[in-house]
Order: C-alpha cells, then structure tokens, then sequence
C-alpha cells in the first residue's frame, strides 16, 4: 500500500492546529474527505498537530462510526436497519447492493462502493432509507447502486401536515426557507423584542409558557435556563442538539433543512438570556443535507448583524459554531455530546453535575433541542399567555410527531398537546396501509414504550401519556399493522442498542448485548427456559442502574412488550 | 473551610458526615460496607461498575455511592431488592462476558449476592489473543473488566504516557494502543502502574507469566533478560 501524500493534510493542520483537542472530529472529517479514510500517517499528523497523545486519536477513531481507519470504496451507500424501513424491505435492498458490491469484487473491478447497514438515518417517511455518500435516497429492492448514485442529490420531501402550522409554519415546500423569506415571514422579531427586554424578563416569560424540553427527557426550559444565567463561571455556552437519532424521529431534520433561522433565532435568543457568547450546533455527521442548510443560515445571518458581535446594534455578542458527529447515537446524550465537542470519545459523564454549571469545557451551558429552540421565537411572538392557550393546561404548547411505518402517509405532523392517538393516526395519517388492522405503535423511538389498540384514545400530552405508562419521548410513532411479528422489530431494537452503547457501564455495556442475543434467539425461534426471567432481569438493571439515559432506557420498549404480550417470549408449541 | 454536616439515614440508621463525603464513604464509617469493583481510592472515581449502586428515596434510579456525595434528609437503602437484583445481575453479566479466575474479589461477591455463573448460556464471551509483545508484562484481555483503571493511571491519575486508550465502542471495546501497535513501539515508560492497578490478574508481570506458564526460574531470567537487552539495543540503533 502506498503512503498518502501528506501535502494534501497541510491546510487542514494549519487550519485546526490553532483550537488543539476540541478540532479532532472537525479535522478527522476533513481529513477523511481527502483520502477517503484516516490513514495511519494521517492520524499521527492530526495528532501531533492538535497536540493530542496518539492513543487517545485512536480512541476517538475507532467510536465514531463514520470514521474508516481501512480504505473503503470511493461511493459509501448506508441502509437503515430499524423497524420503519425494515417494514419498507430495507433487508431486501441491502441484500441487493451488497450483491451488486461483492459481484464488483469478484471481477476485479476496482471496489467503487461500499455497503454498510446503518442505525436509523431520520429518513422514516421515505423507508427503505439510505444515504449515498451522506445524502438522503430512496429505494426499491430492485434498484442497483449505479442507478442510486444517479438519482442522489434530490432531496426527498416530507410530508408536513396538522391541526396547526406553527413550528412547521415554513416547512414542506421542498425547500430551505432563506433569510429573506424568513425576514419577509417576521422572522427575528422576536430576537429583536428580546434584545428590548432584560435578559431575565426573557427567561421569565419562557419560565411562564411552560416550555419543556422536546427531546425526551421534557426538563422545564425556563428553570434550566435560569440556573445558567445565575450560575458563577465564564464563558457561558449555549449549544443546539441536533444529534437527531432515535429510530423513528426526523422531526429536527425537517425543521433544520426547511426553516432553520427558526432554530439559530431561538438560539440567539437564549444566549442573550444567559450570557453566552458562543453557541455549538451539533449535528449528526449522517445529516449532510441538513449541515449545509444550517451552514448557510448561520453564513445569511452573520451577514445581516444578527450573528456576530454588536447584534443588531446592541451591547450582545454571539456567535455560532456548527460542529458534525459521526456516528454515535450516545452522542446525542447531553455530557456525552459535549465530550465530543470537546475531541474525546463520547462517553457520558456522571450527573450531578449538571450542565447548567459544569457543561462544555466545564463551564455553564444550556443545551436544547432543536424543536424547543424552534418554539422559543413562538413563545416571544405570542406572549406565553397566548402561548399557553395551545395545548394541555400541562402541556402546553405546539408538538411535532414523525409518523411512520404502515400508515398511509407518513410523515411530520404538528399538533396541539392533547390529541388522542387515534386522532394522528386515523385522521391525519389516514389510518392503516392496507387496511390490514392497528396492531401497536412505538412511541417514543427505540427508547419508548408499545401502544395497544387499547391506548388509541389516549391523549398525546405528557400527564395523558403517563397515567396509561407511555412516555412521549422525542416524538416518534412508529405503526405496526396486524400481520407484522413485533419480534422481528424487538430484535432490531436490542440490535439497535447493542450497536450503540458506548461500553463505559457495565450494565448497558453488558445489558444490550446479553438482550440483543436473547432476543436473536426469540427471533430464530429458539427461546431457553428462563429467557423471560433473563429479559426482565437485565432489562431491569439496566433502566435501574445505567449511567445515562441511553442504559436506562434501552429495555424500555421491551419491557413493554413483555407486559402486553408475553406470549411472544415463550417458546414455540409443537403443532 | 469546614462545612457543617448533615444528617442522613443509612439503611435506617441516622448518621452525621461531611458534605462532601460520599455514600460509600459515610457507609463505611458506621461499618456498612458497599461492594465496588471499578472504584479504586487512587484513581478518579467513574462510577461505571454499578456494582456499588444504593437506592436513594426520591431518586427514579439508583445511585452509584462512590460518587454521590451525601444531602441532608437523605434516606439510604444499601441493600434493597432493586439494588440486589442490580448487584447479581451484574455479577452474572460480568460470569458471561470475561474470564474472572483470577479476580478472587469479584467471585467471592458473586457468592455473596447468589449470583449464577452461567446465568447467560451461549452468550458471546471477549475472548482475545493473549498479547505478549514486551518483555515486562503481558495483556490478557480476555479476563479485562473494562474498569478503565490502566487507562487512567497511565494518563492524568498517575504516569502522563497516554500509551493507551480504546478501541471499539459497547460489548467490543477493549483497551488498546495507537492502531494495536506492540507496546515497546509506543509511549510506554514501562512504570507499572497499570499492572499495579489492574484488578483482574489482565495484566501481569512476564515473568510471573512464564512461571505459570510452566517454564523453569533460569529459563525465565534468560528469556526477559536477554528480550530487555534487546529492546536497549534496538533504542541505541534508533539513535
């Protein structure tokens, strides 16, 4: 093997060198777009260059996914294996390119492509999913990876539907709302009504909408805001979660590739309220379409004075750096995501402490999803009384489902708190594909919990959802019909778990694979005496004793199933 | 500066403790002894072995006492149901995942929490190679409980070498070099302190190795002498 030209890698160091660890992932992605890989002599230039030990390099390596240390073919084509495209025949589509991969390997032709299978790629509606070199496609199982090349670059266009147009007011049109649309809309008046307003007013009214966290873990807004404007220590960072992964969710993908001065202005807007000067929007490394729109909002706005220093003519100053992941669904995990800012492998971290006073680099931080961010301009332009007539008493507010699976129109639906199950599904979603009856749906992504035909007039609202034992979560219902075996979308949960856990606690490190191996098994058919006992046992400790949330929710759906159908887990009956 | 302490039960006993001490720590104190694997009173405590977590009431899950420092009111159960059926299935999960012949500690726990051996029938065991690469110690990562201690005594908690770190992520992590390399071709200063630290008998001395390996005293002098002398010459040829 020939050794790369490292030329090639000199501006990429002299461009990184100066910021040392915290540009490890930016500079491995550079570099990666270079060679197609990290090769060895390339990791040790970083290394040396962001001054950072050479083991530690590796480490960080080998976590993200997305980062080849081996050469691989000039085309990467990733297929979703989750339960939504796996309904859609993401096993058929995979087989066949793989196919066509091998065949190019037996020929001697030089390998052009490389297939992998791929945790959820946030393209549900559109299932079987796939990325061509990171860019969203769409598939049939007959489809060659010639003709998928020929096609990618289109982006595939969700369905955004509801009761209500709010967050989603400039969504599902195909295209990126600009600037200039989004000022002609009244985009940024409410950043301007802030910067009119004491930063503590500003807190206060967000503190009285009710806002909670869209995330999944629904942490008040107001109150995590306020502890990092009081907390003692400087600089102060505000940072955007858009690690978007849960199977079954693209609500954050939507929001971002549509409207994304939405999510900077809501942004900007908690940096005025706690004091921050510096912002970090990261985005999950599969979400290409969706950095460069952000990457061009965050361009159109500094531009136009509301990024940069003075903003708009006032004493604040912010400004926002977008940073790419790589492949690791942990990462969306809030201390695990600032370890990856920071250059390290995304281990979560112990809390307390809690970021809102030892965040990234240890310093006070506020980190907000991206639908929450979306509804902070809202809340400023309606006043939060008005606010709060949208919604539950509880849960007010604006809420986005991503539907998918056998529905007959999945995709983005944006509701008022409050709208029963069957309301989504039925209504909006036009009920079953098919019309094969409801069976369950996922709610909640592979973290969430099963809802039965029982549940169907259940209202989607926080209290609603937890009197029946159903989480909200991020957001996500994925339907299956009657005839689809929930054993098959359990195991490609525990599949989902196992592949994703970082390894740091034993529980998660050991727990998703000890599941995912009992549930190989339930699959296969070949369940052991004492494989419910197993189940309930590790699942149980994991949801009891995990570090981070990931752990303590990767039995969660599972347990669930257990619950309403533990005829599932027991062993087949001689017929 | 001297806070004042506060006041917390401790499987219904009310004890007074420091603010900053933990659960582990105030436990102690009264004699109620918490099981740890992963914490070592030297090393940065990560709280990733579970194995020391209590249940705190108002607390939706457990809490590792290594790291939880203790808060006035506090009521603590060190060994509840929920923090047993933790403890053993932990234990169990450790049985099928790595060879723990050698860490006598971590079995005699298994014992004490009835934990099953071979809870996990056909579970994928980490079952790597023995890697023999230096003439000072050898890694046997099949018996590696991931505990983090080498890597962290071999960075910021002790030495500063950063000879060491992972690969992979999850059940395939292992502890490893920059990509795999032999250890003399790395940082390593040969302290050994990651021998020192290891809990699991994953690293040990070569020559204790090769004694178990059945070889004859001299022979062992022999074989590591000469591997040193070699590894001298090898530097002075670099220079």
């Amino acid at each position: 093997m020939s050794s790369p030209d490292l030329t090639l890698l000199q501006p990429v160091l002299s461009k990184f060198a100066p910021q040392g660890r915290t540009a490890l992932l930016p500079a491995l992605h550079a570099a990666q777009d270079l060679y197609g890989y990290i090769p060895e002599p390339v990791a040790k230039e970083i290394a040396h260059a962001l001054r950072i030990p050479l083991a530690d390099v590796f480490g960080v390596l080998e976590f993200y996914a997305l980062f080849h240390t081996e050469p691989v073919g000039k085309i990467i084509i990733h297929v979703c294996n989750d339960p939504a495209c796996a309904l859609a025949g993401a096993d058929a589509v995979l087989k066949q390119l793989s196919r066509h991969a091998e065949y190019a390997l037996e020929t001697g032709e030089p390998v052009s492509v490389t297939v992998e299978q791929a945790p959820c790629l946030g393209l549900c509606d559109h299932a079987p999913a796939l990325l061509v070199q990171n860019l969203p496609a769409t598939a049939s199982p007959e489809i060659t990876w010639q003709e998928l090349v020929a096609k990618t670059g289109r982006r595939p266009q969700t369905h955004v539907d509801g009761d209500l147009r709010l967050l989603t007011k400039r969504c599902g049109r195909g295209q990126t709302t600009s600037l200039d649309a989004y000022l002609a809309d009244g985009g940024y008046t409410a950043l301007k009504k802030a910067l009119t307003m004491s930063s503590a007013s500003v807190i206060e009214e967000i503190k009285a909408s009710g806002l909670v966290g869209r995330g999944g873990a629904a942490f008040p807004t107001g109150l995590k805001w306020e502890s990092a404007a009081q907390a003692k220590g400087s600089p102060k960072y505000v940072v955007c979660n858009a690690d978007e992964a849960e199977p079954g969710t693209f609500k954050d993908r939507v929001l971002i590739e549509d409207d994304p001065h939405q999510i900077l202005e809501g942004m900007i807007i908690a940096a005025y309220a706690i004091g921050a000067e510096k912002g970090y929007f990261y985005i999950r490394g599969e979400y290409l379409s969706a950095y460069h729109a952000i990457q061009r909002a965050v361009e159109e706005a500094h531009a136009a004075n509301l990024l940069g220093t003075h903003i708009l003519g006032s004493d604040f100053s912010f400004d926002v750096e977008i940073r790419r992941g790589a492949g690791a669904y942990v990462c969306g995990e809030e201390t695990a995501l600032f370890e990856s800012i920071e250059g390290k492998r995304g281990f979560p971290r112990v809390k307390p402490p809690f970021p809102t006073t030892h965040g990234l680099f240890g310093k006070p931080t506020v980190i907000n999803n991206v639908e929450t961010l979306a509804n902070v301009p809202l809340i400023l332009h309606l006043g939060a009384e008005e606010y709060r007539k949208i919604g539950t008493e509880k849960s007010p507010g604006p809420k986005l489902f991503c539907l998918s699976g056998d529905v007959r129109q999945p995709g983005l639906y944006e509701v008022p708190f409050g709208v029963t199950l069957r309301h989504l599904i039925f209504d909006l979603g036009g009920g079953l594909r098919s019309d094969i009856p409801f069976q369950a749906a996922l709610i909640g992504g592979a973290a969430g919990t099963f809802a039965t035909p029982e549940h169907l007039d259940t209202p989607l609202s926080f209290e609603g959802l937890r009197a029946t034992g159903l989480t909200l979560g991020s957001g996500v219902i994925t339907v299956f019909d009657a005839q689809r075996d929930l054993r098959d979308v359990l195991f490609r949960l525990a599949r989902f778990f196992a592949e994703e856990s970082c390894g740091k606690c034993y529980p998660c490190q050991i727990g998703t694979q000890r599941q995912y191996e009992i549930l190989a098994r339930l699959r296969n058919g070949q369940v052991l005496p004492g494989d419910i006992e197993r189940l309930q046992d590790v699942g149980w400790t994991m949801t009891d004793a995990s570090l981070c949330g990931l752990g303590q929710t990767a039995a969660s759906a599972i347990l669930s199933a257990l619950k309403y159908w533990p005829h599932l887990f027991q062993p087949a009956q001689p017929t | 500066m001297e806070s004042s302490p506060v006041s917390l039960t401790i499987d219904g006993r009310t004890i007074q403790a420091s603010p900053d001490m933990t659960i582990l720590e105030a436990a102690q104190q009264i004699g109620i002894e918490i099981p740890t694997i992963c914490y070592h009173e030297h090393c940065t405590a990560n709280a990733l072995c579970r194995i020391c977590v209590v249940e705190v009431s108002n607390a939706r899950a457990l809490v590792p006492a290594c790291i939880a420092t203790v808060q006035e009111g506090m009521e603590v159960q060190t060994h509840s149901e929920r923090v047993h059926r933790a403890r053993r299935t932990i234990l169990e999960m450790l049985h099928s995942s790595v060879d723990l012949s050698e860490a006598p500690e971590i079995l005699a726990m298994a014992r004490n929490y009835n934990a099953d051996p071979q809870r996990f029938p056909d579970a994928w065991r980490r079952e790597p190679p023995v890697i023999d690469d230096n003439p000072m110690y050898i890694r046997d990562y099949a018996k590696c409980i991931l505990c983090w201690r080498c890597v962290q005594v071999c960075a910021e908690d002790a030495q500063y070498t950063y000879a060491i770190n992972f690969s992979g992520r999850g059940y395939e992590t292992q502890i490893s070099t920059f990509f795999h390399h032999p250890m003399p071709e790395t940082t390593c200063v040969f302290c050994g302190q990651c021998v020192g630290v290891c809990p699991t008998g994953a690293l040990k001395p070569k020559r204790e190795w090769l004694l178990e390996q059945g070889y004859a005293p001299e022979v062992i002098m022999n074989l590591t002498r000469s591997e040193r002398r070699g590894k001298k010459r090898r530097a002075n040829l670099a220079v």
